[in-house]
Parts: C-alpha cells; sequence; structure tokens
C-alpha cells in the first residue's frame, strides 16, 4: 500500500511539473503569434474568451507571475483550456474531447496486444536461444529502426487503394455518422485496421528484444536449475518460473516507453488522417493553433501518466514483493 | 519513438564482465580489437562510416542543387535522376545526400547534449545518493514519463523556425533521461565495490574517484546510451520535419517526406519519392543497433546469439546445446530419436 501511494504521489507531482511546463513555455518567447490571432479575431471573440487566452498565454501585462499563474490553475480546473483558433469557436476542451476516444482506442488497444504479442514472442526467442528464432532479432532491429509514420506510408503505398479492402484514409465512411450501429462500428473497425497494423509492425519488436534478453538472463539463474532438477516439465520452468521473473523488468518497461510510443502513434495517425488527437495536432500546427497544442500536449501526458498507473497496480499484483506492508 | 534497444541495465549487478575493474595492462593489447572483432558491432561501424563520410561530402557530390528546378517533374529513377524527381523537378538523389548532413549533425550533437546531462545527472545522483538523489531521480522521472515527442512539437512550434543547432538542443535537452536512470543505477552497483571503498579510505576527493575510478567503469553504458540518443534524436528530428515545423531553407530527411506527404506522392504512386528516404533512416538506424549490440554483448557474453547448438552424435542422435544444460543421451531404442534433455546442471557460465 505504500508502494502505491508513493506512486500516486509521483503522478501527482509529474501533473503538477507538466502543467507548469505548459504554463511557462508560452511565455518563454514574446506573445506575438497569440496576440496577433487574438487581433485577427477580435470581432468574434466574447470578453470572457479573450479574457481566457489572456491567462492562458500571459498576455496581461499588469498582472504578476504569480497571480498569473494562480489564474492559469484556476482555469485548468473548471477544464477551460481556450478557445480553438482552427475549429473556431469551439472551445479547446471540446475538440479534444471528440478526438480523444479515437486516439485512446487506437492506441490503447494496439499497444496491450503488441506487448502481449511481443512479450510472448520473447519468451520463446529466449528461452530457445541458438534456434531459428534468433533469425527473428535482425528483422525486429530493422523495424524498430524505421519511423512509425514512414511505415504508415508504405503500408497505405502496397495495401490501401480505391478498390482494395484497407481505407487509405479517415476514422469511418464519410457518409456515416458516429454512433454505436451496425453500420458505423464495422467500418470503425476496417479503417482502424491498417494504422493498428503500422504501429503493431513497429512496436512489437520492442518488447521482443527486451524479453528475450531477460529471459536469457534469467534462464541461468540458480532457481530454474532447481526448477528442471525437480522434473519439473519444460513448460512448466519456461512459463511459471523463467518467464514469470523474466516479465517483470519488462512490465516497468511497459511504462516507461509508453510516451515513446504514444508519440508514434500521434503521427501514424497524421499519415492516416485518422481523427485522433494526432491529427487534430498536425491542424492545430498547420493554423498556429496554440490553444488547441497546448490543450493536447496536456492531455496526452495526463492520458500516459494513468497508463503508468494501471502498469503499476499490473506490477503490484504481479510482483508479491512490493505488497509487503513496511 | 523506438525502445532503446540496449538493455545494459538488465545486466544483474555483480554480473556481467563490468564487475570487473578493468583487465590487467598486459592483456589490454591483445584485447584492444575485441569489440570490433563482434561481426554486428563492425558492420555497423562500417556503415555509419559511410554516412559520417556522406555528411561531410554530400553536399559535394551531389550531381544537382536540391532545390533546383526543372523540367522532369515526378519521374521515375533514371540515368539522369538516380532517385527520381519531384513535383518541382528537383533531384531526389541530390536531396538525400544534402540532407544526410543536417539529420548527422543533429543527431550527434543531441546525442553529446543528453549524453552528457545523463552522466551528469545520473552519476551524481548514484554516488552521492540521500537528498541529492531523491530529487534528482525525481527529476529524471518525471522527464522520462511526459511524452517527449508532443513535448517537443509544442516547444518548436513556439520557437518558430528554429534552426538545425535549436532543434538538437530541444531533443537533447528532452532525452537524456533514460540514461540517467540507467547509470543511476549502476553507479549505485558500483560505488560499494572494494575498489571505489578503497580509493574512498585512501583519502581521494569526490571528484577524483568518479572520474578516474567509477567512469571508466560505465564507459560501455555511457557508449550505448550515446549511440541509443543518437538513433532517438535522429528518429525525432524526421518527425519533427516531417510535420513541417522545422525551419524551411535546408534539406534533410524529413524534410523530402514533409513534401512527399504535401504534394500527394502516393496518390501519384511516385514510390521513388519517399522510398530512399525511409530507407536510409533504416539503415542508419540498423547500423547504430547494431554497435549497440555489440556493446551490449561485449558487456555481458550471455546475450550473444549463440551460433549452430545443434550437433549430431556418432549414433546419430541430435542433440541441442544449451547453457545450463547438459544433454543425456539414450540408447535404448525407445520411438523418439532426439536426445532428452536431463535436468544435471553443468557448463554454468564462468562468473
Amino acid at each position: 500500500m505504500k508502494y502505491f501511494l508513493q506512486r500516486i504521489g509521483f503522478y501527482v507531482f509529474t501533473a503538477w511539473a507538466a502543467i507548469t511546463l505548459n504554463f511557462f513555455i508560452p511565455r518563454m518567447v514574446p506573445g506575438d503569434p497569440v496576440q496577433s490571432l487574438i487581433a485577427k479575431y477580435k470581432g468574434q471573440l466574447s470578453t470572457d474568451a479573450m479574457q481566457s487566452l489572456y491567462i492562458l498565454f500571459g498576455l496581461d501585462q499588469h498582472k504578476s507571475m504569480w497571480a498569473e499563474y494562480v489564474d492559469y490553475w484556476k482555469q485548468i480546473f473548471h477544464g477551460d483550456l481556450g478557445l480553438s483558433f482552427t475549429f473556431f469557436p469551439a472551445p479547446v476542451s471540446q475538440v479534444i474531447s471528440q478526438a480523444l476516444p479515437w486516439t485512446l482506442l487506437l492506441v490503447g488497444i494496439t499497444t496491450i496486444i503488441s506487448f502481449l504479442l511481443g512479450t510472448s514472442l520473447g519468451v520463446v526467442a529466449g528461452w530457445r536461444r541458438g534456434s531459428w528464432t534468433d533469425g527473428l532479432l535482425p528483422v525486429t532491429t530493422f523495424f524498430s529502426s524505421v519511423p512509425y509514420f514512414w511505415l504508415g506510408i508504405i503500408a497505405i503505398y502496397l495495401l490501401a487503394g480505391p478498390d482494395s479492402f484497407f481505407p487509405s484514409s479517415g476514422g469511418f465512411d464519410s457518409g456515416l455518422v458516429p454512433a454505436w450501429d451496425q453500420y458505423f462500428i464495422p467500418s470503425a473497425i476496417q479503417h482502424s485496421l491498417l494504422p493498428a497494423l503500422t504501429i503493431l509492425i513497429s512496436s512489437v519488436s520492442g518488447w521482443i528484444l527486451s524479453m528475450r534478453n531477460m529471459m536469457v538472463t534469467v534462464a541461468s539463474e540458480d532457481y530454474i536449475t532447481v526448477a528442471h532438477a525437480k522434473g519439473l516439465s519444460e513448460r512448466r520452468v519456461a512459463l511459471s518460473y523463467a518467464a514469470r521473473n523474466a516479465l517483470l523488468p519488462n512490465v516497468s518497461g511497459f511504462a516507461l516507453s509508453l510516451g515513446f510510443i504514444v508519440g508514434g502513434t500521434l503521427l501514424v495517425e497524421i499519415v492516416f488522417s485518422y481523427p485522433g488527437l494526432g491529427f487534430t495536432l498536425l491542424q492545430a500546427l498547420g493554423a498556429r493553433d496554440y490553444p488547441l497544442m497546448q490543450g493536447i500536449f496536456l492531455i496526452i501526458t495526463i492520458a500516459v501518466l494513468v497508463a503508468n498507473l494501471l502498469a503499476d497496480i499490473a506490477y503490484l499484483l504481479l510482483d508479491p514483493r512490493t505488497r509487503k506492508d513496511g | 519513438m523506438t525502445i532503446p534497444t540496449s538493455s545494459i541495465e538488465q545486466v544483474i549487478p555483480g554480473q556481467g564482465a563490468m564487475a570487473q575493474p578493468s583487465a590487467k595492462p598486459a592483456k589490454a593489447k591483445r584485447q584492444r580489437f575485441l569489440f570490433v572483432r563482434n561481426t554486428k558491432a563492425a558492420t555497423g561501424l562500417v556503415v555509419l562510416g559511410v554516412y559520417v563520410l556522406l555528411a561531410i561530402i554530400g553536399p559535394w557530390i551531389a550531381p544537382y542543387d536540391p532545390s533546383g528546378r526543372s523540367n522532369d517533374l515526378v519521374q521515375g529513377p533514371s540515368a539522369a535522376h538516380w532517385f527520381g524527381t519531384t513535383h518541382l523537378g528537383q533531384d531526389i538523389f541530390s536531396q538525400i545526400l544534402v540532407g544526410t548532413r543536417s539529420v548527422m549533425y543533429v543527431g550527434f550533437l543531441a546525442g553529446l547534449i543528453a549524453t552528457t546531462l545523463s552522466v551528469l545527472i545520473g552519476v551524481t545522483a548514484g554516488y552521492l545518493g540521500g537528498k541529492t538523489d531523491d530529487s534528482l531521480s525525481a527529476l529524471t522521472n518525471v522527464i522520462l514519463v511526459i511524452p517527449a515527442i508532443p513535448l517537443m512539437i509544442i516547444i518548436t512550434s513556439v520557437l518558430n523556425n528554429a534552426s538545425d543547432t535549436l532543434i538538437a538542443v530541444v531533443i537533447g535537452l528532452t532525452s537524456w533521461s533514460w540514461n540517467a536512470r540507467v547509470l543511476r543505477a549502476q553507479t549505485l552497483s558500483l560505488r560499494r565495490r572494494d575498489f571505489v571503498e578503497a580509493s574512498r579510505a585512501s583519502g581521494e576527493t569526490t571528484w577524483r574517484i568518479v572520474i578516474f575510478e567509477l567512469l571508466p567503469n560505465l564507459t560501455a553504458v555511457i557508449a550505448s546510451g550515446l549511440v541509443g540518443t543518437v538513433i532517438y534524436a535522429v528518429l525525432s528530428e524526421i518527425t519533427l520535419a516531417f510535420i513541417g515545423i522545422t525551419s524551411n531553407d535546408g534539406w534533410n530527411w524529413g524534410t523530402i517526406l514533409f513534401w512527399a506527404q504535401g504534394q500527394q506522392a502516393l496518390g501519384q504512386h511516385a514510390w521513388w519519392w519517399f522510398v530512399p528516404a525511409g530507407l536510409a533512416i533504416a539503415c542508419l538506424g540498423t547500423a547504430l543497433s547494431l554497435i549497440n549490440f555489440g556493446i551490449d554483448e561485449f558487456v555481458s557474453p550471455r546475450l550473444r546469439s549463440a551460433g549452430k547448438t545443434k550437433l549430431k552424435t556418432a549414433a546419430g542422435h541430435t542433440v541441442r546445446m544449451r547453457i545450463g544444460f547438459t544433454p543425456v543421451l539414450e540408447n535404448s531404442a525407445a520411438p523418439h530419436t532426439h536426445a532428452r534433455v536431463i535436468s544435471t546442471p553443468v557448463m554454468r557460465e564462468a562468473k
């Protein structure tokens, strides 16, 4: 329990650090770009919206830094992230809440499948070292060196097309309206297959490699020898003794590399014009829509922190040592 | 965005070759080229050498001006244009050659910045311990958990048309944390070793202990961290250029992909537009990963691919050799011809 509270404390601290970073980044440079955007929309912006943008970007000259910081926090707690210029006059929070489910489902499901698949392949590769499985290593090295988005481009080129099963862009057929019905869901799944495959191929190799190396290290531990000496079946030794212990570093590695993976998947969304956060971020970049960019960064960071917390809970269940009181 | 390929931190303290202080001077001469004799490392170094050479001479040997327009619009590869042309008739082969310099420059500068920071922070945290360790570790973990690519995107977009050097600084400042963590763990396991205790007892200053006792023993970890960060920095720079938020006047492989994507290269089936840049990235990344594998295997021999492990015995049985197991052959005419592995442990690796 103490371990768990420590972790929660750490995540709260990180969230604070990320929000503070978000507060300072726009203040490091003169606020001209935002100022000009606000000037451009002057007639259409309400006083409230102006005030909220002033607080977010520190354009109010009369306040001290500290007062600005307090205001900024108040505003974050109200869920007010300013107005988006790209999707004017929608507030940033609304734009994000439309894009977030797409990213969460695509990245979440793919990452979990990739982790499970890569780890199991790694167990096999590590346990049967010296067999054909060693041939996997050069291939996985190559795939982990390729940028996610380039693999996406190649996948579109090779597999998608006007008369192919795989659509090359979008999240659902253009004629459909998002809803939980029998028309929309199959279409959404069909559109997500290729992006998911791309993310899967580029992220799975890392798990194979780290799990293999951990298995090789664990395989010559004394307790493995003892398990063999007891006459346990090969399968039981491999799975319950070696893999169970080798898994722990991989689970903590999972938490730590989520940040990397999310960065890569944002780019895959851009290539596939998938209606998630990555694509929204690209649109925001094109229009220099700073409130939207900052909002997306904040949401991604918080999502990664929550995922880390979940990985910690998994670790807690896997490793009895962390459950000890004291 | 890739998972760091190094696994050095997974070597159990006290078991890898790291555990031994450096070899005796007499042996040092013979072992000098051991690292290069590893085929993986040698291949990686050769390929990396080619890239470095291209980064230096690329702009001079490029057959065309990378931005110069011509009348051959979106042409496939030919004798005149080896990698074809773009929508403005620019020569893609020249763009790749000229772009190599920017990619290598940003990759290595960012790698150096990140490695320096990680050594400073990781070794300090690991060696000093206590409150310093707590605060530096917290800092490391915070930077580690915050997603780096979105953070880089935000910073570069605020910076407005950032130059290569500025991009390298941003990448370096956001990507040191993984190595700092690894270095801290290694330093922790080193600092209670006898030779460190001995130099502390003989009254050496902290600086001297860190520089002359600890750092030489961390060389492999630092080198592998540097290589990993260079891969990461190259990928990050290309990503930033691909979404079009870095300065537009220079060429790098990401810029090529940016134009290919923006001008619908896919719709025009212009595969030559995006394939060469991607392969260039992949080969560079693979070369660097191979060097890293070489370092890993050099440090922890157990990770080497075991080579040929199946042997045929005189009686015609096939035996698979494995570390930690003694194959025992059965002479009975059992229906299975394969040797059964019985769990008698011999052949433990020398520690």
